[in-house]
């Protein structure tokens, strides 16, 4: 089978990241953290949809003000959410001067937008694009599971879908003290017949290992060349099969420093099960902790951002669950 | 975290490759097991104490003079006007969390079922909200149940004439 | 009384725990679990089981999902002696339409006056 080249981008900085997280998500093992927390998820509007909207708002606005600038400046928004015609950032943007790129990949939207925007910024077709992404638990639960109010016991192997947004700003233009989207790989769309929709992890887990294996192999890396590696949003049992089964391939994680952002976002105690998901998931965590680490702690890091791409609809026609996963690989900038 | 990661490794030892062929088995193999001893016993408990409030409250509509077979009626009519007023109060699907069938499967399970979605659909109006989506979880009860009903009476009628 | 009660109590925590025991084994879903529970009832009392089973557990097998499928099953039987073809078709529903009513009503009532609110376990 043929295989596409890595990414290399030589300019993609990163300018400035905003996370904005619901009040459970702040309770979690990531306390303190976010850049604004929100007492009510829904945001005093009527529905969850239309919190969901204001939640993507003040994560733009709360992006380009974080980084002194105005959101006219910035040339392209990239961003996506969960929901049916991504509705939510879609409205966000409405109206505003930016040019606006829809995406879906579920969970992977995030490390989607993130090398599409490098690969933008990099080519100099635009000099500032933001990259947004988010869910909300309670428009996510209505559109792929069940109503909130119905009383229902949870698989042991289900994940709770995070309530968030996070925002990253690039640009062409920076300094050697920022730090960098320097390469990436975007994932093949892989399906090992998973069919259990609660057993998210372990339909997407096959699809990192694809991913991560092809990178490697194309760049002649090992974990070991990297600080960290963060898979989206695994979930502890998903994160778990991913280990096992790269160690199976002969890669063993433990050469490095290996985090899910599903599996770290909540503490055991929240009674999520396997951990967090959603879009928000890994937007989150990068723009909060992985962002703050590569301001000191570490030089190299991977983001893979994992998606499982199913539909209510799919799940009742007997379909089983196709996976995506995007590799991002990240540099710190020189030390201030 | 790290407990899961040995828990999974310990459990897949067997497997000394994964590849789309064995990987069913594989994540059978090394998934967590539901809590079957847990969940029966609140599943007993919380279905019993459903009925047993539905039986009290039979026991009452006797005591006021109602005949045993509608007393039944009316508790199980009863039953599903508390389950809807937890359900809207947000009480229910608290219970639902642990009690898995033993509220599913009472009558106020049904009621919860039909309630549930009505609250959630509040929002795309009267018409196309509560009215079109109020049965998307039960409806399949009223179809299935009506439906077979009539079939299972039918043969129990044609036996009854003529056996 | 006592009796009574523990009777329902045995009985419809039994039932409901053969549904917990399916919903572990086969990770059935809600909707399914209520239709497969329904449809037993309506078969049972197609053999004449389930209305001595009520008679027994009183509340314990009526309030289960399984005694609206007997009460679906005795109102298109009883009718279907007295009306015929016609009473076969409407007494199922005729039967049941109390708790229907009462449902729908209490369904729209309820949107009305609540809000969905979050979940936070």
């Amino acid at each position: 089978m043929k295989k596409a080249k890595n990414l290399n981008f030589e300019q993609s900085y990163i300018v400035e990241g905003f996370s904005i997280a619901g009040p459970k998500e702040d309770k979690g093992n990531l306390t303190g953290l976010f850049d604004e927390v929100l007492d009510d998820d829904k945001c005093n509007e009527c529905t969850f949809e239309k919190a969901e909207v204001a939640m993507f708002k003040k994560a733009l606005y709360g992006v380009t003000n974080k980084a002194k600038l105005n959101v006219d400046d910035v040339d392209v928004v990239i961003g996506g959410d969960l929901l049916n015609q991504i509705v939510s950032a879609s409205f966000a943007v409405r109206n505003l001067s930016p040019s606006f790129i829809g995406i879906y990949n579920a969970c992977a939207t995030f490390a989607e937008s993130l090398l599409l925007g490098a690969s933008l910024v990099n080519s100099r077709c635009y000099e500032k694009v933001m990259c947004i992404s988010g869910s909300h638990f309670s428009t996510a639960e209505r559109q792929y599971r069940y109503p909130l109010e119905l009383g229902v016991l949870r698989s042991p192997v289900s994940q709770w879908t995070a309530t968030g947004v996070g925002s990253t700003l690039l640009s062409s233009q920076g300094t050697p003290f920022n730090s960098r989207v320097t390469g990436g790989r975007f994932g093949r769309v892989v399906d090992y017949g998973t069919y259990d929709v609660n057993n998210m992890g372990a339909a997407m887990a096959p699809s990192a290992v694809d991913t991560l294996l092809n990178f490697f192999e194309m760049n002649g890396k090992s974990p070991k060349d990297y600080d960290a590696i963060y898979t989206g949003d695994l979930g502890l049992l998903g994160s778990g099969i991913f280990v096992d089964m790269l160690l199976k391939k002969g890669i063993d994680m433990e050469e490095t420093r290996y985090n899910d952002c599903g599996g770290m976002l909540f503490s055991q105690k929240q009674m999520t099960l396997q951990g967090g998901s959603g879009a928000a998931c890994s937007a989150l965590v990068f723009n909060s902790l992985i962002l703050n680490e590569l301001k000191g702690n570490y030089r190299k890091v991977l983001l893979l951002g994992t998606g499982a791409l199913m539909s209510p609809v799919t799940g009742f026609q007997g379909e089983s669950i196709p996976c995506i996963t995007h590799c991002v690989e990240l540099s710190a900038g020189e030390p201030l | 975290m790290k407990e899961r990661e040995d828990s999974v490794k310990e459990k897949g030892r067997d497997f000394n490759d994964v590849n789309m062929q064995n990987y069913k088995s594989y994540v059978f193999a090394v998934m967590p097991k539901s809590k079957h001893f847990k969940n029966i016993i609140l599943a007993f408990v919380v279905g019993g104490l459903i009925c047993v409030i539905g039986q009290l409250i039979i026991e009452f509509f006797v005591f006021l003079g109602v005949s045993r077979v509608d007393a039944t009626g009316h508790a199980s009519s009863c039953l599903i006007v508390i389950a809807a007023i937890l359900t809207g109060l947000g009480v229910y699907d608290k219970i639902g969390r642990f009690a898995g069938a033993g509220s599913t499967i009472p009558i106020t399970g049904f009621s919860n079922a039909v309630v549930a979605p009505a609250i959630e659909y509040r929002c795309e109006g009267l018409i196309y909200g509560v009215g079109t989506r109020m049965f998307f979880v039960a409806g399949p009860v009223i179809v299935n149940g009506v439906s077979i009903a009539i079939v299972v009476a039918l043969v129990r009628w044609l036996f009854f004439l003529y056996c | 009384m006592v009796i009574s009660l523990l009777k329902a109590f045995l009985v419809g925590g039994g039932i409901c725990v053969i549904g917990q025991v399916l919903i572990n084994l086969t990770h059935l879903t809600n909707g399914k679990i209520l239709v497969i529970f329904l449809l037993l009832g309506c078969v049972l009392e197609g053999f004449g089981l389930y209305t001595p089973l009520i008679e027994f557990a009183g509340a314990g097998a009526s309030v289960p999902i399984s005694g609206f499928g007997c009460v679906l099953v005795n109102g298109a039987f009883d009718a279907a002696k007295n009306e015929g073809v016609v009473g076969l078709l409407s007494g199922g529903l005729a039967a049941a339409a109390g708790g229907v009513s009462v449902v729908i009503l209490f369904g729209y009532i309820i949107a009305l006056i609540f809000k969905p609110r979050t979940k936070t376990k």
